[in-house]
């Protein structure tokens, strides 16, 4: 039997429509407006100001803390201004905007050459801040600084490394199609980490939807000591760190601990490759593979788009809005954020771009829980959804944290499942905000 | 493009429904139903139509005119409600008394807790323990199996296999020569018994309990936990003396074992939410059925102890929690 | 006969030992409480709204009665009256506190301000708040959820359906803050009534520049500052992009009223202003229920 996590979890519709589809290079835009803000933590400072003439690749923001990342330019380009822009959640928050001139010209530091580079000359400490000054985060989604996840803290021991190939949000395909075209890399990119983490076991976590993704990492990693594919059932969220990490190696990290804590660090693949390149090739993350797809989606597909690009321009790319669209969501369908307009930029978190018809686009109507206990049976973290939403919605928040709801990874896996269409996650979310700040202010 | 449209994750949906549910739990109760048919022809109609034609109507009735909220008699639960309790009475109940059953299930069993959702008790047991308390006698004559398909009222009675054993033993029959008296085991599983008219044919509602399996709506640890109960409990006592206490075949297959474990006892809404709690429950019933039955006044006691269990559930919600992601130790 | 009275005996005596051991164990585990407290609670509303502070009006009354200051204390359901008579009570110095009232600071309404998105999540304002910033440009506004009307005890509140916007009932409002506390975008404020009911504040939230802040609503406060300018009392302080009126310094003078050309700033209660003869550019309009508001119509000259 495949392996996979021990609690819970649903199986969506997988609509993987973009599945096998080349990654194209999105032509760079007329203008980018790149957030401060596109990682956890704390915003970036700005290096430029108005004016500046910038190059790409160049450092436009600076990491402003230890949990934060720094920004380098997409484009090459005049910075127009600083200002504040609507992004995702349509409040406005402050990016720089780069108005493009038509040279395209990279920092002269950033080797271009597509030759793989398998040989790693850096220490492990130089890995390290090699990352860090590369602005790389979580390009699962979480958007988490990595080289602050790859700095084990003292007297915590790691022992193996687990990449994430999961891709278990319905739809999205971009991590997919990266390990079929640059699975070397992927390789190489690991065998950094490894370094990095000074461990000498990896595991690629792989689901079986993608039997080719798993066949090609297989053959690659024969070349690689240490390196081992683990295709896992489809199961959603497996892509979950702590549920990957049960799936793969049998080890469940305690409430409110650190992957660490299990002697795992979890990186995913489309990290990885950008770890090699910020590594072997000096280059620093200022592009992604962005999924852009739906039902209605002329041609569905795998781009390559420069942070800050709009959205708009992607969807274009993937032939234009359809005339049914009723929501565009950013990112996946199980976790992904409901887009106020086409106008907010691509980040480093830009997953996918999942255009739904107006006729999936819309709830149903909530009707009274009939305590068929679906919601706990599905909960990945072993919580009782139905009894959190109602203790959320009634404002008994002590009840709430003893019933640990700061557990919940939000995955949805409970509003996806409730036949009475409750909006329980909404009110878990809920829950866990309000109780994260009680607990913040009573540590304080 | 129309007006974008914003809400939490997660944008998709399942695409199940409390109908789909609902309904799946009825198309599960059909083979029970034909089976009841078979064994108690016109009576188990009549019953079977009459409960759930005024549970139906008493629904839409109360939603209408007392509760004033939009009609939900289409989502079946009061289909299923008005089902289980005609499975649950004798097949020659005066239509009247099935109304007040019904009338008393619904209105007093669901609506008066805020309807579907609310309820602590199961409705139709309500109902049904309702009835076997003002109408004792009506109650408890039960219609001779394959004798009366063509007669209602006027059908011939003789006692239940439960009953047959607890008065001989009372009477201080033997039990040998007691088990002499009731239908084969055989005949006993086909529904072959005197006894409700839904509840006689253990291999009708094990078909349902198999559809309902399948289709996940219900999960496997309330029934198995309230017929291995029974089956354990029965079984000690059979293997402490022989002579006086029947074996756990007898006992799962007569009565309402079946029926309750895994129809009434698995009611979402008056059930625990985790596996463990479930089985606690489970136990619970089985327990207190096989107390009832073998020490205490009545030869039935399904009907009670789901309904003493179903007072336990807020308990049980309150002290058992589901397996936390992370407890297991490395 | 005989029987009648050993029952009646047997019953006398067992209800006299009931009484007995009744008595000594209400002796025994008798706990003193301060007579003034039941009083105070007395006078208090009833209400239980927690307005004041404290769970409820017995744990006020505690308070009134235990603490030695009992300045920070005010039960705003009862106002000065009931203050100064359970003030009376324990026998302490009340502090004075002018009445307020609730209200909304945002016109918002489905035509000032247009929707540029359909929310479906969770009919609860807060979670609309922290999940994006609303259904229209501005994101700061009402998100017409109704939480604040939720959160009234008083029947004080509701929605009105063609603004889509919370309309306080001015009479059932005792400024007990619980929608203030609700409200996740702090729209509503506690403003002291004032003379004759009469009010002027700023009804509008939005720190936007003036573009996008009127781009978005047509009745934002841009920020302009000529209120600021020709309020002669200096009331007015313009901060972040928005204007805001003290309360406490405001004489009512509506000179800021009609010097704003977004008719952010709203009047209520004033008697209803003779239209100039000469040219009335625009007929008085009511745009609240309960509340009659009259926007003046001698503007300066329009620009």
């Amino acid at each position: 039997m495949l392996k996979t996590f021990s609690l819970g979890g649903v199986h969506p519709a997988e609509n993987k429509i973009s599945a096998g589809k080349k990654i194209e290079v999105l032509p760079t835009p007329a203008q980018v407006s790149v957030p401060i803000s596109q990682h956890i933590g704390a915003p970036s400072t700005p290096v430029v100001k108005k004016g500046d003439s910038v190059k790409v690749g160049q450092l436009i923001a600076k990491s402003s803390g230890f949990v934060s990342a720094n920004i380098h330019s997409p484009v090459s380009g005049t910075v127009f201004k600083i200002d504040n822009v609507l992004d995702a959640s349509g409040y406005k928050r402050p990016a720089i905007i780069i108005k493009v001139d038509g040279d395209d010209e990279w920092d002269e530091s950033i080797d271009r050459s597509p030759e793989l580079k398998k040989d790693i000359d850096l220490s492990p400490e130089e890995i390290i801040k090699k990352v860090g000054e590369a602005g790389i985060v979580g390009l699962g989604g979480a958007t988490f600084p990595s080289h602050v996840k790859l700095s084990v803290p003292p007297g915590k021991k790691c022992d193996v490394l687990i990449l994430n190939g999961v891709e278990c949000e319905p739809y999205l395909t971009s991590d997919h199609q990266l390990m079929m075209e640059k699975g070397e890399e992927i390789m190489v990119g690991a065998k950094i980490l490894m370094k990095a983490l000074k461990v000498d076991k990896c595991i690629i976590g792989i689901e079986n939807n993608k039997p080719d993704a798993i066949e090609h990492m297989n053959k690659l990693a024969q070349e690689y000591e240490g390196i081992t594919v683990q295709p896992l059932k489809v199961q959603y969220p497996q892509g979950g760190e702590k549920q990957l990490i049960d799936a793969c190696i049998g080890r469940q990290v305690p409430s409110g601990k650190l992957p660490i804590e299990v002697g795992a660090v979890v990186q995913n693949v489309g990290t990885t490759f950008a770890v090699y390149e910020a590594v072997q090739k000096n280059k620093p993350l200022f592009e992604r593979v962005v999924t852009v797809t739906g039902k209605s989606v002329k041609s569905p597909g795998n781009f390559l788009a420069r942070v800050g690009t709009p959205i708009n321009d992607l969807i274009e790319a993937a032939g234009g809005l359809p005339e049914d669209t009723g929501k565009i969501i950013g990112g996946g369908p199980m976790m992904g954020k409901a887009l106020v307009s086409t106008d907010v930029p691509v980040t480093k978190g830009s997953s996918g771009v999942l255009i739904m018809p107006d006729e999936m686009a819309h709830r149903k109507q909530a009707q009274p829980c009939i305590r068929c206990s679906k919601c706990v049976s599905v909960c990945p973290m072993g919580l009782s959804p139905y009894l959190l939403m109602t203790l959320s919605e009634k404002g008994i928040w002590d009840r709430t944290e003893e019933e640990q709801v700061m557990d919940c990874i939000e995955c949805g896996s409970c509003s996806f499942t409730c036949p009475s269409n409750r909006p329980l996650l909404d009110y878990i979310r809920l829950g866990k905000g309000t109780v994260g700040q009680i607990i913040r202010s009573r540590n304080k | 493009m129309s007006t974008l449209i914003i809400s939490p994750s997660p944008h998709v949906h399942s695409g199940d429904s409390v109908k789909k549910n609902m309904y799946g739990v009825i198309i599960a109760l059909l083979p029970a139903l034909a089976a009841s048919l078979w064994v108690f022809g016109l009576g188990a109609l009549v019953v079977t139509v009459t409960a759930v034609a005024a549970s139906v109507l008493f629904e839409y009735l109360i939603e209408k005119y007392l509760l004033k909220v939009p009609s939900t008699i289409s989502d079946g639960s009061a289909v299923i409600t008005g089902l289980l309790l005609a499975f649950n009475l004798p097949s020659n109940l005066p239509v009247w008394i099935i109304i007040i059953g019904a009338l008393v299930a619904i209105g007093i069993g669901k609506m008066s807790f805020g309807g579907l959702g609310n309820n602590p008790f199961n409705p139709a047991l309500v109902g049904r323990v309702f009835l076997l308390i003002s109408f004792p006698v009506q109650m408890t004559s039960w219609p001779k199996p394959m004798a009366n398909v063509g007669t209602y009222l006027d059908a011939t009675t003789g006692a239940t296999p439960l009953s047959i054993i607890k008065e001989g033993l009372k009477n201080g029959e033997k039990l040998t020569d007691l088990l002499k008296e009731i239908p084969s085991f055989a005949d006993m599983f086909l529904g072959k018994m005197g006894g409700s008219a839904g509840e006689v044919a253990a291999i009708a509602l094990l078909i349902g309990l198999v559809y309902m399996l399948v289709r996940k709506i219900i999960t496997w640890h309330i029934p198995f936990a309230v017929l291995g109960t029974i089956a354990v409990f029965t079984g000690l006592l059979n293997l402490s003396n022989p002579e006086e206490y029947a074996g756990p075949v007898f006992h799962l297959l007569t009565g309402g074992a079946m029926l309750g474990a895994i129809f009434m006892a698995t009611d979402y809404v008056t059930s625990p939410m985790t596996p463990k709690g479930q089985i606690i429950f489970g136990v619970g019933i089985g327990v207190i059925t096989v107390l009832i039955r073998v020490f205490g006044a009545y030869p039935e006691g399904m009907s009670f102890a789901i309904l003493i269990m179903n007072a336990f559930v807020p308990l049980i919600d309150r002290y058992v929690k589901p397996k936390r992601f992370g407890e297991k130790v490395k | 006969m005989n029987v009648v009275l050993i029952t009646i005996i047997t019953l006398s005596a067992l209800g006299a030992l009931a009484a007995v051991i009744l008595y000594f164990v209400a002796q025994k585990f008798k706990v003193y409480e301060d007579p003034r407290i039941d009083q105070v609670e007395e006078v208090l509303p009833a209400a239980n709204c927690g307005g004041c502070g404290y769970p409820g009006c017995r744990a006020f009354a505690e308070a009134m009665v235990s603490s030695d200051d009992i300045s920070n204390l005010y039960c705003p359901v009862g106002g000065a009256e009931v203050m100064s008579k359970a003030a009376e009570i324990v026998g302490k110095a009340v502090a004075e506190a002018a009445p307020q009232v609730a209200v909304v600071r945002c016109n918002g309404t489905c035509e000032n301000r247009p929707r540029t998105n359909k929310y479906e999540g969770a009919e609860s304002c807060t979670i609309a708040a922290t999940l994006y910033g609303g259904e229209t440009g501005c994101s700061y506004g009402c998100l017409g959820l109704g939480e604040c009307v939720d959160a009234c005890n008083f029947d004080a509140m509701y929605m009105d359906p063609v603004t889509g916007l919370p309309v306080v009932i001015e009479e059932n409002c005792v400024a007990c803050g619980a929608c203030v506390e609700a409200c996740p975008k702090d729209i509503i404020e506690l403003r002291n009534i004032g003379p004759k009911s009469r009010r002027i504040y700023v009804s509008c939230v939005n720190k936007d520049r003036g573009g996008p802040a009127r781009k978005a609503c047509s009745v934002a406060c841009i920020g302009c500052g000529k209120c600021e300018q020709v309020c002669a009392f200096d009331a007015i302080t313009i901060k972040d992009n928005l204007a805001y009126i003290d309360y406490e310094k405001c004489k009512l003078c509506r000179k800021c009223v009609e010097v704003c050309p977004t008719d952010a700033i709203h009047e209520i209660n004033f008697p209803v202003r003779k239209p100039k003869p000469a040219a009335p550019k625009k007929p008085a309009e009511s745009t609240e229920k309960n509340a009659p508001e009259v926007k003046g119509n001698d503007k300066p000259e329009e620009k």
